[in-house]
């Protein structure tokens, strides 16, 4: 299998010299399993009723679950976007809890970020990538606090795509990033497709890993449906965030095989030939063919990993179908940390005039 | 990037007492929350070196050091950003955005993930974001820095609002805020910024809700921010026909204080709210249906505002035929006075 990595222009970043063992690629193809497998059942979920909507990810296996790998989730920071189930699931997050934002059981997921070092599902493009940013500079602070050297730092992971590369507050974060050497990794998704709107017609230049020397930032393009690659890249970038030198952009070419939600119908803006044109190797199969190949891996140890997550998602389904909204009281409870006489004056009237007290 | 150190606090803050002119009470709690707190972060464009362009943060960073009391890129939505993340990390930021009107780049940031982060967090990822901006208008400056954005802020759901009106409560608010858990909107009335008064930092008062800053038992008059010692002002002009006017300063705009609107009204039984903002469904609106609700019974009048225009805050040159002045502020108590029911 080839591992590929286009330089940017200037300040690339190689990847880590470090191949990565068979059982790590194992490890890896039984989480893309699992979360694939989640991933096609969450759209049936919606399609039975179980939960009002969802934003499918399949495609993009291996550049999340190979994100992931490169960190060190005891002491690094996740700031996912709506897209990132499979990042969630290798994160370490309750799947349930995880959900519990596509149930409309609580916007963001029931998930504690603090507890999985993962902050809520954010809706707003590129609305965290700020706080990866901020998150970071705090490390830096806290190292200066207690007297530690800059050499080790904790990182943030900010997620984003090509399509929140148009945003502003990318370009702000990026700036900001760079003047103040945050330990920031920029992992771009470039999956082809902002809902309807092809990659070519979003990203002038055609890479936003490109953009990163505007920022003095190191960049990476990688091929993100080689979770190798990805793996590598990544850890390059984090290593290089950890050393106190900066930020870093990695980008992950891959593509949105699904749709962009359930309420989405790609039909109306690419055709199944342009899909399977477009979307190149799978990067489950992929991954299982080469380990084959190797003799690393049987078909019978590949049924088995489908089997397991099978399983996964049933006991991912039941918890999630079991899930009843939450008391009305906390539409209350967690607006601030200290509620105000008026907010609570809106809740007695709410107590008084509705069937919840 | 400056030395890389920390300042060690000594968590000495002021006594005593002191007359202050606001801008230098600001500075004076600002000074005394980084020392009382070691998380606490000034940062914004030009706070360090230049110590802002009011000098509201002048020798912080000389004291506290670049690490704590920090330049930022000019670019609004990016320092309200990065403080959500530094929130996460465990800091107080106090960012200052320069002028009101350049918060509305910042308004993603401050309006989706500022004012929701504890709510969709249920509690996890507070934010005790304290963010200062000069506002409201009387400086002849240029389009945009004369703002009034409590009509945009009191709105939204997570965030508290509050503005001063006189040093004391400048030091005591900001220095109250700077400790809170949650975000603050802190609107500093820039004109204002040069009045001097005397400031008793032992003796902080109340700092929730309202304050009576003058009795009266003919009629309330309710502002806040600058438009408080203008209504001041009125009032003694008032006086001299022998009219007594109360005037009430709000102070906190989100939550509003509706008992003590309530307390004073119904004692004065006539009502006129002033603020800068333009008339429709500015604040003054909200403090009218409060009054209406809690006293209706009592009133002898209906609430009258004396409000800026449903126009764009205009060039200097026309800015004293936009604010609330003198002259329109007891045209209004006049009417109140007058008011016959038909």
């Amino acid at each position: 299998m080839s591992v590929t990595a286009t330089p940017a222009a200037t300040g690339a970043l190689e990847l880590d010299p470090q191949r990565l063992q068979a059982d790590e690629l194992k490890r890896l193809l039984a989480q893309m399993i699992t979360v694939r497998h989640l991933d096609t059942s969450a759209i049936a979920w919606q399609r039975q009723g179980i939960i009002p909507g969802y934003a499918p990810m399949q495609g993009q296996e291996a550049a999340q679950v190979g994100s992931i790998a490169a960190l060190d989730m005891t002491r690094d920071f996740v700031f996912p976007t709506y897209r990132e189930m499979g990042a969630a699931y290798a994160a370490g997050v309750d799947m349930a809890e995880y959900m519990a934002t596509h149930k409309a059981t609580w916007n963001g997921g029931l998930h504690d970020p603090v507890k999985y070092r993962f902050t809520p599902i954010q809706t707003v493009i590129a609305g965290s990538a700020l706080h990866a940013v901020g998150w970071a500079h705090g490390q830096r602070l806290d190292a200066l606090r207690e007297g530690r050297e800059q050499t080790d730092l904790p990182a943030s992971l900010i997620y984003l795509g090509d399509g929140a590369s148009s945003q502003g507050d990318i370009h702000e974060a990026m700036n900001f990033a760079g003047v103040f050497k945050t330990p920031t990794v920029f992992f771009v998704q470039n999956n082809g497709w902002a809902i309807s709107v092809p990659t070519e017609h979003q990203v002038a230049g055609g890479s936003v890993a490109a953009r990163g020397a505007g920022y003095g930032l190191p960049s990476v393009a990688v091929d993100g449906n080689d979770v190798e690659a990805v793996v590598r890249a990544a850890r390059a970038a984090v290593a290089h965030a950890r050393s106190g030198a900066g930020a870093v952009v990695v980008e992950a070419f891959t593509y949105r095989r699904g749709p962009h939600s359930t309420s989405d119908d790609p039909g109306r803006y690419r055709s199944l030939e342009d899909e399977r044109r477009d979307a190149g190797p799978d990067p489950i199969e992929r991954l299982a063919e080469r380990l084959i190949a190797a003799d690393e891996l049987t078909e019978s140890e590949v049924r088995e990993l489908w089997a397991d997550a099978a399983a996964f998602e049933e006991r991912t389904r039941e918890a999630v179908a079991a899930q009843g909204p939450r008391p009305g009281a906390e539409m209350f409870e967690y607006v601030y940390q200290e509620t105000t006489p008026v907010l609570q004056q809106q809740a007695a009237q709410w107590r008084e005039e509705s069937d919840h007290a | 990037m400056p030395e890389a150190t920390m300042t060690a606090n000594t968590g000495a803050v002021r006594t005593g007492t002191q007359e202050l002119s606001l801008n230098k009470a600001i500075n004076a709690a600002l000074a005394d929350a980084l020392e009382e707190n070691p998380r606490a972060l000034v940062l914004g464009e030009d706070v360090g070196r230049l110590g802002g362009v009011f000098r509201i943060t002048d020798g912080l960073q000389e004291r506290f050091g670049a690490e704590r009391v920090f330049d930022t890129p000019l670019a609004e939505s990016g320092i309200l950003g990065m403080s959500v993340g530094l929130a996460m990390a465990g800091y107080h930021p106090i960012p200052e955005v320069q002028f009101d009107g350049f918060t509305y780049p910042a308004v993603n940031q401050i309006v989706t993930q500022i004012a929701r982060m504890n709510f969709r967090t249920r509690g996890a990822l507070p934010m005790p974001i304290t963010l200062r901006m000069p506002s409201f208008g009387g400086i002849q400056s240029p389009e945009l820095h004369s703002e009034s954005l409590e009509w945009l802020f009191a709105h939204v759901a997570g965030l508290k609002v509050v503005s001063p009106s006189n040093p004391h409560q400048a030091y005591h608010l900001l220095r109250h805020a700077a400790t809170m858990p949650d975000p603050v909107v802190f609107m500093e009335p820039k004109s204002r910024y040069w009045q001097k008064g005397s400031v008793d930092f032992d003796t902080p008062g109340d700092l929730t809700g309202s304050v009576v800053a003058r009795e009266g038992r003919h009629l309330t008059l309710v502002a806040w921010g600058a438009m408080v010692s203008r209504c001041l002002q009125v009032a003694d002009m008032a006086a001299e026909d022998g009219v007594e006017v109360e005037v009430l300063d709000l102070r906190w705009l989100k939550p509003i204080d509706a008992e003590g609107l309530a307390r004073s009204v119904a004692r004065t039984r006539r009502a006129v709210v002033v603020h800068e903002a333009p008339k429709s469904a500015g604040l003054g609106a909200e403090v009218a249906q409060l009054i209406t609700e809690h006293c209706f019974g009592t009133l002898k009048a209906p609430v009258e505002r004396v409000t800026g225009f449903d126009v764009p805050f205009p060039s200097g040159s026309l800015e004293n035929e936009y604010l609330p002045n003198a002259d329109r502020i007891l045209f209004g108590i006049q009417r109140v006075l007058e008011y016959r029911r038909g």
